[in-house]
């Protein structure tokens, strides 16, 4: 079992909380919007090989809000200079979610930083056909049940099964509301963000997409979206899962990631 | 004391069923409105409200709310300035103006500017930071509520008070050119704040000595509140007095108690307030202080605006029969008689309301007091009625009872005007006692 442990730096003008396990190149890990589920199989198996570097997005309960965060891209330039201020050299980026809109702006603004980008399940494009699924609108729990298919995953069951401690009920709302404080309006997108792009195209950032064929939280369409903004990329497809492929099917996932990565 | 009628204008053609198949009212389908009944109903509010200057209600008050058929007001303002022209004494209660929500203060203060010139100083102003449903329905960032509402407030307290023109660049606004050229008829309108328990909003009235109106809260925690306001007040250097509170009741009067009871079941058509709007409605992400969502969080058993950690952690697809209407009427029933035990609704004849008003006007001592009319599909006749037995019969006994425990209202005595020396204990703003003596203690 790898070692990983919880430290705080401050970096970029504020403290940021960071999970670190694993050894090797860095692998910078953008979790979702709603925050960090703690070390999973798929964690430990990339830690083989990498070292893992999961910030705690500044507002979800353990790093502080940054008042001056008004969108995904200003929480994107501050990972940027995190990246600058903590030394890494050219990191590769996994991102989920709502984190992966925040990567795919980090690779907008400055792509000669980064190695590679991963984006799973990625909103932060407007999909001409569907809609990102509205995470605002319901319970946590009707949330959490739209963005899995797979919904006899051993470890659903673990992040998510049994009744919710007041101190994980407390971290999702902290979560949703830091989610609702820079993504509410345009809702989960910026509308510039494929020209924005452009950048990334021209420096042929290595990327890959990956999507759950089943996944009810953001449309096909947004992955066909991102290819077209950057035609380099890689797509890959995880049957029989939806919204979160790695933890609904590990093993595909680590092998999609790990074959990108080598 | 100043006595206003309120109502959230219904819309009562709309059968129940709807309703409770989406168990609550919003993001019921507008494809049940209905032109002419729409038509009508919008006229007799306002011709309701015309009715009740004329038996006697010193005021009239009304909000807005969004996207549901338990209020049909829609655009407040647009009422109010109607009402400024149509009655003549009256006091225009506007229980509020949801900041946040209309995204545009510069409006807002000339829209309200505009309704105290053509009423000649009638209105007041409230302010609200809107249910959480709204900030749904207007698109508001739920995580910016509170930050929009104090900007906007003082934005539009500038507009009503500084010379213009002049350049406003803030957090959540921009004006280049803030010089309205209606300015409000009163030096400056009274600003009454409604509220169901938010203690940060009771704060900030003590703060602003703008009066508190609790909105139909339960009368224990109603004390605590008035409780913390005239701790806050006493802290700030005055006592705070019936001036500084107002609460608005449920009140439903016919000829006889049977007829009342059976019309009253009005309030709870639908599910009444509790079923206003679901959960994930009622609470948006970020919507909520810290210290709200804490006590939320701690408390997995209780419920906190009729919302539970219980069920903000259900899922819509938790089963629910949406047919057995029988049943869910059923416990609708109950509800309705244990809220009448708890005196948070009043349903009765002319005897029995002013007997239970009086009851809660000596435990709470607020100097206004609201009658919120009737929900669900009740006639305009027996509406009429219940205005008019309050007007003439109730309305009296009530006065004289305010002026004998000293119930000043907020035009009896400026909120604020009572200093209180630094070290001096301040005098009590609820009768604890007679609480007790009801049995809610």
């Amino acid at each position: 079992m790898t070692t990983w442990k919880e430290e705080k730096q401050h970096l970029a003008g504020a403290d940021l909380v960071m999970i670190r396990g694993g050894t090797g190149k860095p692998l910078l890990v953008l979790h979702d919007e709603l925050g960090y589920t703690g070390w999973m199989s798929w964690n430990e198996a990339l830690a083989k090989g990498r070292e893992l570097i999961i910030p705690l997005q500044p507002g979800f309960g353990k790093s502080p809000r940054q008042d001056w965060m008004w969108r995904h891209r200003d929480l994107a330039n501050y990972y940027l200079n995190v990246i600058r201020e903590m030394g890494l050299e050219k990191p590769d980026v996994l991102a989920f979610s709502a984190g992966a809109y925040t990567a795919a702006e980090m690779a907008a603004a400055n792509p000669e930083l980064l190695g590679s980008i991963i984006l799973v399940g990625p909103m932060g494009i407007k999909p001409d056909e569907g809609e990102i699924y509205d995470i605002f609108a319901c319970t946590i729990n009707t949330c959490l049940r739209q963005s899995v298919f797979n919904k006899e995953a051993k470890e659903y069951g673990e992040i998510y099964g049994g009744e919710m401690s007041a101190e994980q009920f407390e971290l999702f709302e902290d979560a949703r509301a830091e989610s609702a404080r820079i993504g509410w309006e345009p809702y989960m997108f910026n509308p510039s963000l494929p020209e924005l792009l452009r950048s990334a195209r021209n420096a042929k950032l290595p990327t890959l997409l990956i999507r759950g064929s089943e996944d009810a939280v953001v449309p096909q369409d947004c992955i066909r979206k991102y290819h077209d903004a950057l035609p380099q990329a890689d797509i890959v497809t995880i049957k029989g899962t939806g919204h979160r492929p790695e933890i609904e099917d590990s093993a595909e996932f680590v092998a999609a990631v790990k074959h990108f990565l080598a | 004391m100043q006595i206003a009628h309120f109502t959230e204008r219904p819309v009562r053609y709309i059968a129940e069923e709807p309703v409770l198949e989406n168990r609550a009212f919003f993001g019921v389908s507008n494809k049940f409105v209905d032109r002419e009944k729409s038509a009508h109903d919008y006229n007799f509010y306002l011709d309701e409200a015309c009715y009740c200057e004329e038996v006697g209600f010193d005021a009239v008050a009304l909000n807005e709310h969004h996207g549901n058929p338990f209020c049909s007001g829609s655009v407040v303002n647009i009422e109010a300035a109607i009402l400024a022209r149509i009655t003549s004494k009256a006091k225009i209660v506007i229980i509020g103006n949801m900041l946040p929500g209309v995204k545009h203060p510069l409006r807002v203060a000339e829209e309200l500017a505009t309704i105290d010139t053509i009423s000649r100083g009638r209105l007041v102003a409230g302010w609200v930071r809107g249910a959480g449903s709204e900030q749904f329905f207007n698109n508001a960032n739920p995580a910016y509520n509170r930050e929009m509402f104090n900007e906007a407030h003082q934005f539009i307290l500038d507009c009503w008070t500084k010379d213009g023109p002049w350049r406003y660049e803030g957090k959540h606004f921009h004006y280049r050119h803030v010089n309205p050229w209606v300015r409000p008829y009163q030096e400056m309108p009274q600003q009454w704040i409604p509220g169901v328990l938010s203690p940060e909003t009771v704060m900030w009235c003590a703060e602003k000595q703008y009066p508190y109106l609790g909105l139909g809260t339960a009368l224990g925690p109603t004390c605590d509140l008035w409780d913390m306001y005239a701790d806050k007040s006493a802290e700030l250097g005055y006592q705070a007095g019936p001036e500084n509170f107002g609460y608005l009741l449920p009140v439903f009067c016919a000829d006889t108690d049977e007829k009342a009871q059976e019309i009253g079941k009005g309030f709870i058509f639908g599910g009444g307030q509790n079923a206003f709007s679901r959960p994930e409605h009622t609470l948006p992400p970020g919507y909520n202080s810290k210290g709200a969502i804490r006590m939320l969080a701690q408390q997995p058993g209780g419920s906190w605006l009729g919302v539970s950690k219980a069920k903000m952690m259900a899922s819509q697809d938790d089963s629910w029969d949406a047919s057995a209407y029988d049943g869910l009427r059923a416990k609708l029933i109950a509800g309705y008689e244990k809220v009448q035990d708890n005196m948070q609704i009043v349903v009765g004849s002319p005897e029995t309301c002013a007997k239970k008003i009086k009851d809660i006007l000596g435990v709470i001592r607020p100097g206004v007091f609201t009658c919120f009319a009737i929900q669900g599909p009740v006639s305009d006749a027996d509406r009429l009625r219940s205005v008019e037995l309050l007007g003439k019969e109730v309305l009296p006994e009530i006065r004289r009872f305010a002026d004998e425990k000293g119930l000043l209202g907020p035009f009896d005595r400026k909120p604020g005007s009572v200093k209180l020396a630094p070290g001096t204990k301040r005098a009590p703003v609820v009768d604890r006692e007679a609480l007790a003596s009801l049995g809610l203690a």
